[in-house]
């Protein structure tokens, strides 16, 4: 029952990553990008793992609403786009690659017998564990994602922030021509 | 094994058709409420007091002509609805939406999916929700579409947050992520509801709920004045069918939500049995649903963004801070 449950999960994992790769248009390569991370979920949720499953279903939905937005700004999401592409070095190099991961995909299931888990937590729920193990033995792993995280947040309001005084809603009558929101050009 | 595959189907099809029915049920009971508050009369020629209108609807929605536009992006246009309509319900599977009861000398636990991590559960599967929105207006080749899904796109990014926020706060004090931890940590009657302990977490949770099922306040989506009907310009008959059952369904799984996390959820309330008290409960969230609608004039999607994140969002990050502390010393 399992087995079946991974194998087609699997299967339309793969799937639905090689219509993100090889479409061309931006709308299919998108949807197929969003079920592939929904689909991913449920592989975590055969093993058992119900919490990374819904932190992947969460997280993922999120961001790759975001990415929705952008193709919305860029691009018409009814037409395909026409690629350019010449450089046969890049393809070659790829393809080279692509042979090298396979054969360590298929060597895995050998070496992968000797693996067991590090740190086994008993006795706890599955939250529980991800954050008994998040919080002792990855305690600075987790700090310095914190941090790089931060880093990005201050960045980004630095980057976006210069207008920050007019704000759309609470903005008076002298700074109205200044904004680029076109909300009043009838006048 | 095969008893509990058995037994889950037949719940599924059980609260899907249930549920299903509820939703088309409240299309008419939002038009008699609303009717009712704005001093008109609402739906009253079809059967005794307009109750076969909601027939009539169906009759009308199931039999129109379902058109797909001519520059629409077909396959994105035809399953934009069923992604709305089947991720509310996939959220309800990890509701537990009665209490226990025996049938037949069988015990019946009412939820499909006991999860441990049915809160976040339910939040990833209506957050994800959303794409079917998004998708519906990006497929259409339609500027009112494309318009309603840049909203789309707006209002997910506005509430995720508040709602991931507000119910840290009783996640911490219950230290559990699943519904029926904290229906039993309010077995002792009204005293021990979460809303006295969490009333900011509460009003925050139900802004964002209103938020995430599009009602009023915050129907930015499709809101007719402004984007002629945003996402679902160019739907018509049963796929524009589905995204309405996929919205009440919604608003049905953000009444139980509430009602199992803030008000005390399935327990026996004084004399009142469980499952009469959720019910109770779910139906007076939905009333508030309608009369927020009826009530309030709508605000625009930069309002929405400025009210979530720098006015909601600070609110929820103190209450955990402060409830942090308080559990601490």
């Amino acid at each position: 029952m399992e087995q079946i449950a991974f194998y087609i999960f699997s299967v339309l994992t793969i799937g639905l990553f090689l219509v993100t790769v090889l479409s061309s248009n931006v709308l299919y390569a998108m949807t197929s990008l969003a079920a592939g991370m929904v689909i991913i979920s449920g592989l975590f949720f055969l093993v058992g793992a119900d919490f990374l499953g819904v932190v992947q279903l969460v997280v993922y939905v999120g961001a790759i609403m975001a990415l929705y937005s952008f193709g919305m700004m860029f691009f018409d999401a009814t037409k395909d786009i026409k690629e350019k592409n010449t450089n046969s070095y890049l393809v070659f190099a790829l393809g080279g690659m692509i042979a090298v991961m396979f054969v360590v995909i298929f060597s895995a299931p050998v070496i992968g017998e000797n693996i067991q888990a590090t740190y086994f937590v008993t006795g706890a729920t599955n939250p529980q564990a991800v954050g008994l193990i998040l919080f002792t033995k990855y305690l600075i792993p987790f700090e310095v994602a914190a941090i790089m995280l931060l880093v990005a947040m201050i960045a980004g309001i630095i980057l976006a922030g210069k207008k920050m005084d007019d704000s759309l809603t609470t903005r008076d009558e002298n700074h109205e021509e200044d904004t680029t929101f076109g909300l009043k050009d009838e006048k | 094994m095969d008893a509990i595959i058995i037994e889950t189907i037949i719940k599924a099809i059980i609260v899907l058709s249930v549920i299903a029915a509820l939703a088309g049920f409240g299309t008419f009971i939002e038009r008699k409420v609303l009717a009712f508050m704005q001093r008109r009369l609402g739906p009253m020629h079809v059967g005794p007091f307009g109750l076969l209108q909601l027939a009539a609807d169906g009759i009308k929605l199931f039999t129109k002509e379902d058109i797909i536009p001519q520059h629409a992006n077909r396959l994105i246009f035809m399953i934009a609805p069923i992604i709305t309509a089947a991720t509310a319900f996939i959220a309800l599977a990890a509701v537990p939406l009665l209490p226990e009861f025996t049938l037949f000398g069988y015990t019946v636990h009412p939820i499909v999916a006991d999860l441990n991590v049915g809160i976040l559960f339910i939040l990833g599967a209506m957050a994800s929700g959303l794409y079917g929105p998004l998708l519906a207006g990006m497929a259409q080749a339609n500027k009112w579409g494309i318009i309603g899904s840049a909203r789309t796109a707006i209002l997910f990014m506005s509430y995720e947050v508040v709602t991931g926020l507000s119910l840290l706060a009783p996640i911490m004090l219950v230290g559990s992520l699943s519904l029926i931890d904290f229906n039993n940590a309010q077995s002792g009657g009204i005293g021990e509801w979460m809303v006295w302990q969490q009333p900011l977490a509460f009003i925050l949770f139900l802004i964002a709920g209103f938020a995430e099922t599009n009602r009023t306040p915050f129907d930015l989506l499709e809101h007719e004045a402004e984007v002629v009907s945003g996402y679902a310009t160019e739907y018509s008959g049963m796929r524009w069918g589905m995204f309405f059952i996929g919205e009440y369904a919604n608003m049905i799984t953000i009444g139980f939500m509430a009602s199992l996390i803030f008000f005390g959820g399935f327990n026996d309330l004084g004399f009142i049995p469980g499952f009469l008290a959720i019910i109770l409960k779910v139906s007076f969230f939905f009333f508030l649903m309608l009369w927020v609608r009826a009530s309030w004039p709508h605000v625009r999607p930069d309002q929405l963004m400025w009210l979530c994140w720098k006015v909601l969002m600070p609110i929820a990050l103190l209450n955990v801070l402060i409830t942090g502390l308080v559990m601490m010393v």
